[in-house]
């Protein structure tokens, strides 16, 4: 082949990758390192940066602010999780059977998926606005007093994971949809002859064979809710109890780094979210043999 | 997959009744009913949300304050995207918004395109060790880049510059990976013969390859544009002044800090104008938006 050899075959592989190398080298690569180096300095971008050893650690799980934003985090996943993955394989069941509108409502369904977080956020403030939401007023027709939602820190969370749930539905119900659409017919038609009933074939044949595909949502869901950053930034009303109190560990981040200017200490904290999402993910691939069912054997 | 695997040992033995009721006509009828009122319930659940951010928007102020609230606006009034001009500078964070999406997709196709020939169709050594490097990237959150990135984007001087809302963004492993495994797809047969035409590498891979694998890159178009005018948490932080500010930006910042407005019509119109390009290109090209955003799995 022409050019394929020593300098002429260099100059060719250079000129493709050195563009994309060096922005990863950047942007990326250097970024993580700098973010670890950052981790045990003290730095707040004016002065020089000052090791300080595993001093940012120590003070990070002393913060109640952490602490406090640990575990709204996790109360949210604990929320969100279950209630997106029940309901996105509910939608997703629906979506899979042969019946007309079935597109226009995953169509539909869709569309939040799309929108950005900071439209979505906007809308559901209004929708969640205690006087005047569409909520309360649902409510009152019932004759309940809605609570004050986005301005109180103990509802707040509810209206938060209300929020996502309409928001990544469609998105969760696709995947599922992709791994329902590749279980084989033979196998219902197998259950059928065996005489199997709508419910048992969901049963036996439809859950166990999606096993993987749950999997691999509960991993994506782990992984993206642990880092939820735009519901905790923008949903919780301005200057209410609400937004001082709720946050995630992002936003805590965010908060650390770019209010406070506290580098190093923002860097500590993104690399303890890390480690986290890392070990719980470790933790569900070691659980999977308990009750991922793989076709092969 | 075997066909007779459904009688292996892994799977449940079935404890189906071989004798069924005759009625099953009727029982589909009536979960063919419960299923369309699902469906309808569901639609309108997604619907009214949306629904109520356009009706909304074309209230004029005193209306919005309605109980029981107006579900269709009566009479329909623009005040609100009047308004709206007043608040923010609408055609500039448009136009913002819009640069920075066109620019940073064309730029990470072309970047990421190029990596991808050079990881799928070409030889050299110390290839694979690079790549690997490349998917390590992606297992980090995008948490543990902001701060280093905003540390280098302040460093290079460019904090309020479009450098800074395109060049970061663009560079992900996510988007070579993904171009890669379709160059990969590819056989061997039409690099070959066009080498042996004389043809150099710039001619395979933009003459050649580059229009086979058309769907990998209208994927990765549509997740880096979508990504890039909906993102808010980057741009929020490099991007402050007026003049390169985006318009997610400028909409999440009337409901902000202690001034937020409280003419929700305003702020509906806002997002109906954020929203509605996204839409259109939706409609245009469903099939697209649901393919990429599925491929991207992880979002972040």
């Amino acid at each position: 082949m022409a050019g394929d050899y020593g300098w002429q075959k260099w100059k060719w592989v250079l000129l493709f990758i050195l563009p994309s190398l060096i922005g990863l080298l950047v942007f990326v690569f250097t970024p993580i390192a700098t973010s670890f180096w950052l981790a045990f300095q003290n730095w707040n971008l004016l002065s020089p940066p000052k090791f300080v050893g595993l001093d940012n650690f120590n003070a990070l799980f002393a913060d109640p602010e952490f602490w406090s934003a640990l575990r709204y985090t996790l109360g949210f996943i604990f929320l969100y999780i279950p209630l997106v993955f029940v309901l996105g394989l509910g939608l997703a069941l629906l979506l899979n059977q042969k019946l007309r509108g079935v597109i226009v409502v995953r169509a539909v369904t869709f569309v939040p998926v799309i929108a950005s977080w900071v439209v979505i956020s906007l809308i559901w403030k209004w929708i969640f606005n205690p006087q005047y939401g569409l909520v309360n007023y649902g409510l009152s027709i019932f004759g309940i007093q809605g609570p004050a939602w986005l301005f109180d820190p103990n509802v707040a969370l509810y209206a938060l994971v209300i929020t996502s749930v309409w928001k990544d539905l469609g998105y969760v119900a696709m995947l599922y949809l992709g791994g329902l659409q590749g279980i084989a017919d033979q196998y219902y038609e197998a259950a059928k002859i065996d005489g199997a009933t709508a419910w048992d074939r969901l049963r036996y044949v439809t859950l166990p064979l999606l096993t993987p595909t749950m999997f691999f949502i509960v991993i994506i869901l782990l992984i993206n809710s642990f880092q939820a950053f735009d519901q905790f930034w923008l949903m919780p009303m301005p200057g209410s109890a609400a937004q001082r109190n709720v946050q995630s560990i992002v936003t805590e981040v965010v908060k650390q780094a770019f209010s406070y200017n506290r580098m190093g200490y923002a860097s500590a904290m993104s690399w303890v979210l890390f480690v986290l999402i890392f070990v719980i993910t470790f933790v569900q691939f070691r659980l999977q043999k308990r009750w991922v069912y793989y076709e092969t054997e | 997959m075997r066909p007779n695997s459904i009688g292996d040992a892994r799977v449940a033995p079935l404890p189906f009744s071989t004798r069924r009721p005759q009625a099953a006509p009727k029982r589909s009828l009536a979960l063919h009913i419960a299923a369309y009122l699902i469906m309808i319930v569901l639609v309108l659940l997604v619907l009214l949300p949306l629904w109520w951010m356009v009706s909304t928007s074309l209230k004029a102020h005193q209306y919005i304050l309605h109980t029981p609230p107006d579900l269709f606006p009566n009479p329909i009034s623009f005040e609100s995207y009047t308004r709206l001009g007043q608040e923010i500078d609408l055609l500039r964070t448009f136009f913002n918004s819009l640069l920075v999406g066109v620019v940073g997709t064309f730029a990470q196709i072309i970047f990421a395109a190029m990596a991808a020939y050079a990881f799928a169709r070409m030889r050299w050594r110390g290839r694979d060790a690079v790549f690997v490097l490349y998917l390590a990237t992606m297992m980090i959150p995008s948490v543990v880049l902001i701060v280093p990135q905003f540390i280098v984007v302040r460093m290079l001087g460019w904090t309020n510059t479009y450098a800074a809302l395109i060049i970061p963004p663009i560079f992900t492993a996510f988007g070579t990976f993904l171009l890669r495994q379709a160059f990969q797809a590819l056989p061997r047969d039409f690099e070959e013969a066009a080498f042996i035409d004389g043809a150099n590498h710039f001619t395979i891979f933009w003459r050649v390859l580059l229009p086979l694998i058309k769907p990998a890159l209208a994927t990765l178009t549509v997740l880096s544009f979508m990504g890039l005018w909906n993102s808010y948490l980057w741009p929020l932080f490099v991007a402050r002044n007026p003049a390169v500010m985006t318009l997610t930006v400028a909409l999440a910042q009337l409901q902000a800090g202690p001034n937020a407005l409280t003419e929700w019509n305003v702020v509906m119109a806002g997002a109906v104008i954020t929203v509605l390009p996204l839409m259109i290109a939706y409609i245009l090209a469903q099939k697209w938006f649901v393919q990429s955003v599925v491929a991207n799995g992880i979002k972040g």
